[in-house]
């Protein structure tokens, strides 16, 4: 066997207060595709951040082929060392053509000019590497998805590098693409580059993984030949453990007979499939589905913020108006979206604004505001949530990622909600935040709101909701009480849309 | 339009005066420069605070005041409005018209102020509705509104104007000029306009960022669309005053004001990012720069000196709100919030 290409040791990595990584061992042998397993969470993506020098290490050892890297280790000096990334999100720019895109660090150029029949023929000896003919001079903004993937690849290639890193690269691609992305990644195997795969999908590692670590929580859980692990071990490896106390105990909660959110028919846009969810009063409902899935989407076309293709989305058997928040939130329902930074907070404005601005016109008079009937409705609100803060009057933009969930939350419980939708709500949010995020969610229901959570983290799903809907591809593959399913039957719904016979309602 | 009638028919001032901290808050730079100014004018001349001076100074503030909070409104939602020189022209124009034709000062008035509004509006729908860059919308505007203008003149001046006209900006109640107090009004106005009513909060939120304000129910488009209304009402007005002063109807008049309104915003705090900014910060903006025009004056510098200064003053003040906001962060981050 040969020696390790990269060798990670002891590796640590903290964000603030929050372990990312802790203890990690790896080695990276040229010739092998090692795969990279762990949920949502897992650190994943830190280890690779740390392996290109888009993060420093806080200890531990890595070394490539020997060789220490440096702890102060750049992007450019781990391409230099040859690291190469493909990530899923891609990066080419779309309006430069594929030769620019290919060649942007350093063009052929004479005295500042760029020098176009040499730019097409270097690019041209790439795009040969990954097996693509197409005019180099093509706009990448044409290319579809799988071939820009390509492109990609063969940037990467270009530096030479003696390790790829491929993070969750099919996401985008269909069956065929996928399939010849992974032909290319095999064929990249045999010129003796060391692969790094990182995926959700389980099928595609034993397709063409050597060896696999499975990380869970920032540690090393296994590590091995693929040989040894079946799809059941393997997920095994993933998901055990014991996290049922962090989540509040369920029963105990209202509960009726009638939905208070009915959704019929509803196709959001880009779907193909329309969708029908039933959420009592008191009631949690999760959602689950793999990555690109439709959840997200679905939630927002429920909560109107882009408006569906079709459907209809009734609040106590009254419909709502549909692709509109506004109407929304006057119905009463919420949406607390995945992205905090982007589709939630007013970076500019103060705690108690940001909590207020859903509820102005309950809090006004005539479009005159009260302060003081202002800071008397959310300051209780924000009390109750026992929010970390100085003042109230702070820029929100001061506080952790768990506060500012909180300041999201006290937005919607200031306007007289009634439904409220989920979005990776522990997303980014640490441990200790997470279970007081849990009780809150139990309590709302607890008060007779109707609740829907979306979120990846399959533990978090099955302890804190009673039903869990499996989205695949933007239909309804599943409805199962949660009591009834664990983190196998649900991938398995959510990969392939069978259930193997247990926990199908 | 609509909305600063509404303000008026409220009537009662604010039960609580704006507090000193708020006042000054972000905006202090402003004020301290203004305070350091004048206290620098009043020893270094022996006329600057005669009162004809002072007068004077408040006259050639006021048009400027009155366009800088339109603009402000806008620059506070992270729009920008380039039309509104072009505006004061246009409105300028049109009332100069419609008295030479013959037409009652009020009415030639309204129809002035609703022209600026009119074309505030078209502004602001096709910002929010047609999702058009405010800078390109706005800087067509600009052409178009400056090029009707001409039309409408046919590139002369109009004059003379009625008796009774000029007496709107050159008259005096309690020896106060007019137009100090129209512009003291719009600012109390439009101070109380953004800190006090929900259309206010509405405006920092949609400036903070749009997509967040419009999942939280707020209704970003109809904010927007007011916000260039108001904002070419102001210019509007602006225009009016400015003919009334000059008693003419002058077809280049308010060219580059556009500008002179960006950098009193600026100079008084505002943000070009947005939900930064108060109507007091750009009236004192405004002030700051007309007052080193004044002061400058009286002192007999060459104006080209002046506008080195102004220009050097702008970059100051964004230099200085960047480095503001850089060490907020950097406060922020350093020790990590508990929680």
């Amino acid at each position: 066997m040969t020696a390790p290409l990269i060798r990670l040791a002891a590796l640590r990595k903290t964000f603030g207060g929050t372990v990312a990584l802790h203890d990690v061992d790896l080695e990276l042998r040229a010739g092998e595709v090692h795969c990279l397993a762990g949920e949502n969470g897992a650190g994943k993506s830190t280890l690779i951040r740390v392996l290109t020098g888009a993060v420093r290490r806080d200890a531990g050892e890595y070394r490539v082929d020997g060789a220490p890297m440096p702890v102060a280790l750049g992007p450019a000096a781990a391409r230099a060392a040859g690291i190469g990334a493909v990530y899923q999100e891609l990066s080419l720019l779309p309006d430069l053509s594929v030769a620019e895109n290919l060649l942007i660090g350093g063009l052929p150029a004479r005295g500042g000019v760029v020098d176009r029949r040499r730019l097409r023929a270097e690019a041209a000896r790439k795009l040969e590497r990954v097996g693509l003919g197409l005019d180099p001079l093509t706009p990448v903004r044409e290319l579809p998805a799988a071939t820009r993937q390509l492109v990609e690849i063969a940037r990467v290639l270009g530096d030479d590098p003696r390790v790829v890193i491929f993070d969750e690269p099919t996401t985008a691609l269909s069956g065929a693409e996928a399939q010849a992305l992974l032909r290319r990644i095999t064929a990249l195997r045999g010129e003796g580059v060391a692969v790094l795969y990182v995926s959700h999908r389980l099928e595609e590692m034993f397709e063409i993984g050597d060896r696999v670590t499975v990380l869970r929580d920032g540690t090393v859980t296994r590590t091995g030949a693929l040989g040894e692990f079946t799809e059941d071990s393997l997920i095994a490896a993933m998901v055990g453990r014991d996290v049922e106390e962090l989540y509040p105990a369920a029963g105990a909660r209202p509960e009726r007979a009638a939905p208070l959110l009915r959704v019929r028919g509803l196709r959001p846009r880009g779907s193909a499939h329309a969708v029908d969810l039933d959420v009592r009063a008191g009631e949690i409902v999760g959602v689950a589905g793999l990555l690109g899935a439709g959840r997200s989407e679905l939630l927002r076309a429920v909560f109107g913020a882009d408006p569906p293709v079709s459907g209809t989305v009734e609040v106590d058997g009254r419909r709502v108006p549909s692709g509109r928040p506004r109407e929304a939130v006057r119905a009463g329902i919420g949406l607390l979206s995945e992205d905090r930074k982007e589709l939630g907070l007013l970076p500019e404005l103060s705690i108690r604004e940001n909590v207020s601005v859903a509820s102005l016109l309950g809090i006004s008079s005539r479009g005159l505001l009260s302060r003081r009937r202002e800071a008397d409705r959310v300051d209780k609100v924000l009390d109750g949530l026992r929010l970390r803060a100085g003042s109230y009057d702070q820029p929100v933009s001061t506080l952790s990622g768990g506060n500012q969930q909180k300041v999201l939350l006290a937005r919607w419980l200031v306007t007289d909600v009634r439904v409220l939708l989920f979005d990776e709500p522990t997303k980014g949010v640490d441990v200790g935040a997470k279970a007081e995020l849990y009780t809150l969610i139990g309590d709302l229901a607890a008060r007779g709101l109707a609740i829907v959570v979306v979120s990846s983290y399959l533990p978090e799903l099955l302890g804190l909701v009673d039903r869990i809907v499996v989205l695949r591809r933007g239909a309804v593959v599943g409805d199962v009480p949660a009591a009834e399913a664990t983190e196998e039957s649900l991938l398995t719904l959510a990969s392939t849309g069978r259930s193997d016979g247990t926990g199908r309602s | 339009m609509a909305l600063v009638v509404r303000e008026r028919d409220l009537g009662d001032p604010p039960p609580r005066i704006v507090g000193w901290r708020e006042a000054v808050g972000r905006e202090g730079g402003g004020l301290v420069v203004l305070v350091i100014l004048f206290g620098a004018l009043a020893l270094a001349t022996d006329s600057f605070l005669t009162s004809g001076n002072l007068a004077n100074l408040s006259r050639q503030w006021a048009v400027f005041g009155i366009i800088a909070i339109g603009e402000l409104l806008v620059i506070l939602t992270k729009g920008i409005d380039l039309s509104v020189g072009s505006v004061v022209g246009l409105s300028g124009a049109v009332v100069a018209q419609l008295l030479v034709a013959g037409f009652p000062v009020p009415v030639a008035v309204l129809c002035a102020a609703a022209a600026g509004a009119a074309v505030g509006v078209v502004n602001g729908v096709l910002v929010a509705y047609a999702k058009l860059p405010p800078f390109i919308v706005t800087l067509g505007m600009m052409g178009a509104a400056r090029g009707l203008v001409l039309v409408i003149t046919g590139a002369n001046t109009i004059q003379p104007l009625p008796d009774g006209f000029a007496s709107i900006a050159n008259d005096t109640v309690w020896g106060i000029p007019n137009l100090f107090l129209i512009t003291v009004v719009v600012i109390v106005l439009a101070g109380f306009l953004l800190r006090r009513t929900v259309f206010g909060r509405y405006v920092y939120a949609t400036g903070s960022n749009a997509e967040s304000a419009r999942l939280a129910g707020v209704p970003v488009p109809r904010v927007l669309v007011t916000v260039y209304a108001l904002s070419g009402l102001l210019a509007g007005i602006g225009g009016i005053l400015l003919a009334s002063r000059l008693d003419a109807g002058v077809p280049t008049m308010g060219e580059t004001y556009e500008l002179d309104a960006i950098a009193a915003c600026v100079i008084g705090g505002a943000s070009l990012f947005g939900a930064k900014g108060s109507a007091l910060g750009a009236a004192a903006g405004a002030l700051i720069t007309s007052t080193l025009n004044n002061g400058g004056n009286l002192l007999g510098i060459n104006s080209f000196y002046l506008r080195i200064a102004i220009g050097v003053l702008i970059l100051l003040a964004v230099a200085f709100d960047q480095l503001q906001g850089r060490l907020s962060t950097r406060a922020a981050r350093t020790p990590p919030a508990p929680g």
